[in-house]
């Protein structure tokens, strides 16, 4: 088996805050294969974006392991960082925050090359490739961000992440504060950019639509936890945990014939404060067990590629 | 060629609320701007009206507007009437109603929620406090039946423990509780028309499959009317009747749901609808994807705003706007509907 | 290009629009100007005396009459907002110097944060005027050593809102992008965050102006700053006091310059807060 580009292996993080220790992951492990995409599906409290973070060594983990094509970035320093921040970068949900007000895009993307050496003798033109490729042109580069509207931010913030050639996208809800069509735009950007660079994508989202468009497999997270995870067809269609199919269950649908929501969770995501005991998800699940409250229901494969955390699976029958 | 400004035939009964080309403009600093030109809307008893648009659409102004809640001085309504039939029958235009009677009115027969329930809730008064100082503002009880009271509001909107809750302080609340607590203070004056602005928006999906079946088992069983505004078009087919669409500050299609989702009669509904990753279509490498919109809103001016985005722009499309025409069932503005249909 | 003249435009017009903010600006300036031309300005050389016209009220000759050795107050007045405007301006730049420098560190790496806060807030914790005649007394008057003493006492306030500022940016999506780009702390500090936080630096540095100004004028008044053979406005009172019975103008006038420079700085200082905020919180 070839080396994945990300390999992520029991990793957790925990904050602490005023009010106790937050464990934001828990031992999360996956991987993705270079030119892959993979989807990071869950509500609040999920640790989601902390995933995303911890993979790019923006914040240190609490325990595991982060190796990119094998070679592990615990404890680097920030220098020893660097050249590993060419492997993998970052766009950001706000198209607003993630670009610095007073800077004109071409500093910002200029930016990117300078920090790497890249491209220093014919940066202009450079810096005029990288727009085109995300459907921008020349002429912007001499502008300032609130001179653009939100999409054309967020295709600013693909070229700066671009810039450096990375392998990998770790793209952080790159379009929940986007309008639909914006939201078209961009994710068609993604496909496009996918096909003609090769480039790997971990996708962050809580629109299970989205991901199941751009992704080839997911996992399904909640209060740190993976849930369930598998090829994206697979687990979209035929969930195996109780959450993912009450998550499925909980999505609106644009279509008034489709069948309407049967079978709502009730109740809140509890607090990531005070997780419950055994499986996290057992107090809003509809198939917990008493052994749900003690025992922690470790992912185990189910099918090939399919790896589900949960005590009863198989659950009786699909609804 | 009918031109819809005046929908209100529809119903024998008359509707609870019909907007009528109504227009708000806002004074800036370097002129007047008009976010929203000539909107008309009907809502009838009962029913849920989904108002849909990107942002900039003007679908937020229009909703305040009718709650009278546009920012003072800046914001104003430049012509157009809002009729609202109250409870003793009357019709009265909250466009050219003084503010004192714009508040009885909002008071008790109109309510409103919001995206972000944190804003609208006083977080120096536990919940039970701010429940009852409305409850006692429009009913009138205290003491005991107060208390009670404030208890069967909480339960109607299912916040579990009820009678431990109401001492709770909003910051002590998930965002879908106070969400709930938002409702239930809503609900305090028995409203004949609720105005929901985004309300799910900021809620996680398991919480807003929630809310939404909360509010429309409260419209059922108070006959209430809601005017439920949201860019969200999965949320607009869980829990509307009709749907009303906005682009560029205009109304642009009015239909029933059911059909609108199935083929709707403006370009820019459909545009908005293939643009859902649900509905993304194989290409011919197999990949799925998306028919995005091209280009950005335009701007009002002597021609369709829609136009410059249109796959199906003609000419007579440039020259003047189009007017609101009746479909069956709806109204729609775009000269080629016909044709398209 | 033409976003930073509309920008400008929009900040001219409401500028225009704050008449009091507009008055203190010409006010200013016109202290300013004389200042540095004092040379050609002043009508006399402020230092020659003529005993015979000591002490006379203003008059058409001595606009602002003399002095209790017959200079014109005028003149010295003139001269004398060189060295009051010139050490509070020299206090504004090195206090604001330091100030931002500890801030940005205090602000953005975690471990120097409560080290430099808890010195900072010790110094706060003394009334400015007595932490700066203590450092008078350490020092040694003289011009040099009270912009130094003033730099010292003011340069906490700087790094209290330095250090405020540097949280609130640092913790946006542009700082972390440029993090992950691999940008190095110092260009993340120079170029992401300070550029971001001037417009409240730049409110800070008015006020400090202003306090600067008065707290000089302090020192003087008790013996504690400028030699009294300088003319500052503070000399100025400080020498004048005892004939300020019978030759109310002695005081008056330098008073007044005291005032008239403090209060423009202050309503120049508010009115940049009112103007620069909003478009601060919009651009981030």
């Amino acid at each position: 088996m070839t080396t994945p580009l990300l390999s992520v292996s029991h990793l957790s993080k925990s904050f602490p805050t005023s009010r106790g220790i937050v464990q934001a992951v828990d031992d999360v492990s996956f991987s993705i294969a270079a030119g892959e995409a993979f989807g990071l599906v869950g509500e609040s409290g999920s640790g989601k974006s902390t995933i995303g973070r911890l993979a790019l060594g923006l914040i240190t983990p609490t325990a595991g392991d982060i190796r990119f094509s094998g070679q592990s970035i615990n404890g680097l320093s920030e220098r020893a960082l660097k050249p590993f921040r060419r492997q993998a970068q970052m766009v950001f949900q706000d198209p607003y925050s993630s670009l610095n007000p007073r800077l004109r895009v071409r500093d910002i993307i200029g930016e990117a090359l300078d920090t790497h050496a890249l491209a220093q003798d014919r940066r202009d033109a450079r810096i005029a490739e990288l727009l085109d490729m995300v459907g921008l042109n020349a002429s912007h580069a001499s502008r300032y961000p609130h001179e653009f509207s939100g999409g054309q931010r967020q295709r600013i913030g693909i070229a700066r992440a671009l810039a450096v050639e990375p392998r990998l996208l770790i793209a952080d809800e790159p379009v929940s504060a986007l309008d639909v069509s914006v939201q078209a735009q961009i994710i068609t950007l993604l496909q496009d950019l996918r096909r003609h660079l090769g480039l790997a994508l971990l996708f962050i989202s809580h629109d299970l639509d989205i991901v199941e468009l751009l992704c080839e497999r997911v996992a399904v997270l909640y209060l740190g936890r993976i849930m369930e995870t598998g090829p994206t067809d697979q687990v979209m269609k035929t969930p195996r945990h109780p959450y993912s199919r009450a998550l499925l269950a909980a999505v609106p649908k644009a279509d008034p014939d489709a069948p309407r929501m049967k079978r709502l969770v009730s109740g809140d995501i509890p607090s990531p404060l005070n997780p419950p005991s055994g499986c996290v998800f057992r107090t809003r699940c509809f198939y917990a067990e008493g052994p749900c409250a003690t025992d922690r229901p470790v992912l185990a494969p189910a099918e090939a590629g399919w790896q589900c955390a949960c005590l009863r699976d198989p659950l009786p029958e699909h609804e | 060629m009918a031109v819809a400004s005046d929908q209100s035939a529809f119903k024998q009964d008359g509707p609870l609320l019909a907007v009528d080309t109504l227009s708000v403009s806002f004074r800036q600093e370097d002129g007047v701007s008009t976010p929203v030109r000539d909107v008309s809307l009907t809502l009838h008893q009962g029913e849920t009206l989904a108002l849909v648009g990107e942002s900039g659409s003007g679908k937020s102004v229009t909703s305040l507007a009718i709650m009278g809640l546009l920012p003072r001085p800046a914001g104003f309504i430049s012509s157009g009437k809002i009729r609202f039939q109250t409870r003793a029958k009357q019709t009265v235009d909250l466009a050219q109603l003084s503010f004192d009677d714009m508040r009885h009115l909002r008071g008790r027969e109109m309510a409103m929620i919001f995206q972000e329930p944190m804003t609208s809730l006083n977080p120096v008064l536990t919940i039970g406090e701010q429940i009852a100082e409305t409850v006692r503002l429009h009913l009138g009880l205290s003491g005991r039946a107060l208390q009670a009271h404030v208890k069967a509001q909480l339960d109607l909107v299912e916040i579990p423990d009820a009678a431990r809750r109401m001492d709770d302080y909003p910051h002590q609340m998930s965002g879908g509780m106070r969400q709930r607590v938002m409702i239930a203070l809503a609900m305090a004056c028995q409203p004949s028309l609720l105005i929901a602005d985004e309300p799910t928006t900021a809620l996680d999906v398991t919480i807003q499959a929630q809310i939404l079946l909360l509010i429309d088992r409260l419209r059922r069983e108070t006959g209430m009317a809601v005017l439920f505004i949201t860019h969200n078009l999965g949320v607009v087919a869980e829990i509307a009747d009709r749907v009303t669409v906005m682009y560029a500050g205009q109304v642009v299609e009015t239909a029933q749901t059911r059909p609108l989702f199935r083929k709707a009669a403006h370009p820019y509904t459909n545009a908005l609808l293939s643009c859902l990753p649900a509905r993304a279509k194989a290409d011919a490498s197999g990949l799925r994807r998306l028919v995005p919109i091209q280009g950005q809103p335009g701007v009002f001016g002597e021609a369709c705003a829609f136009a410059p985005r249109c796959p199906h722009v003609t000419a007579v499309c440039q020259t003047k706007p189009p007017q609101l025409e009746l479909t069956d069932g709806g109204s729609v503005r775009c000269f080629r509907w016909r044709d398209l249909a | 290009m033409n976003g930073l003249n509309s920008q400008m435009a929009l900040f001219l017009k409401r500028l225009f629009r704050r008449r009091l903010v507009l008055l203190a600006a010409v006010i200013l300036t016109v202290l300013v100007i004389s200042a540095l031309l004092a040379h050609w300005v002043a009508p006399f050389d402020p230092s020659v005396m003529k005993l015979v016209r000591r002490l006379k009220p203003p008059s058409d000759v001595n606009w602002f009459g003399t002095d209790e050795f017959g200079r014109d107050i005028l003149s010295r007045i003139i001269f004398g907002a060189r060295a009051s405007l010139g050490i509070g301006f020299l206090v504004v730049l090195f206090s604001m110097g330091i100030g931002t420098v500890f801030g940005l560190l205090a602000g953005y790496i975690k471990t120097l944060d409560s080290p430099i806060m808890r010195l900072a807030d010790a110094m706060m914790a003394l009334p400015d005027i007595l932490l700066a005649i203590f450092l008078m007394a350490v020092l040694g008057p003289s011009a040099g050593n009270v912009v130094l003493a003033l730099s010292i006492v003011y340069a906490p306030r700087v790094v209290r809102v330095v250090r405020a500022s540097t949280l609130v940016v640092s913790a946006l999506p542009f700082v972390e992008a440029a993090r992950a780009l691999g940008v190095s702390t110092f260009r993340i500090l120079r170029v992401h965050i300070l550029l971001n936080i001037a417009s409240p630096i730049l409110v800070q540095a008015t006020f400090i102006f202003a306090y600067a100004v008065l707290a000089e004028a302090g020192l003087s008044f008790l013996g504690a700053g400028v030699p009294p053979e300088v003319p500052t406005w503070g000399t100025m009172i400080a020498a004048g006091q005892q004939y300020a019975d019978d030759a109310f103008w002695v005081v008056l006038f330098p008073g007044l310059a005291i005032v008239m420079a403090a209060l423009s700085l202050q309503l120049i200082g508010d009115g940049l807060r009112d103007m620069l905020d909003p478009k601060l919180r919009k651009a981030l």
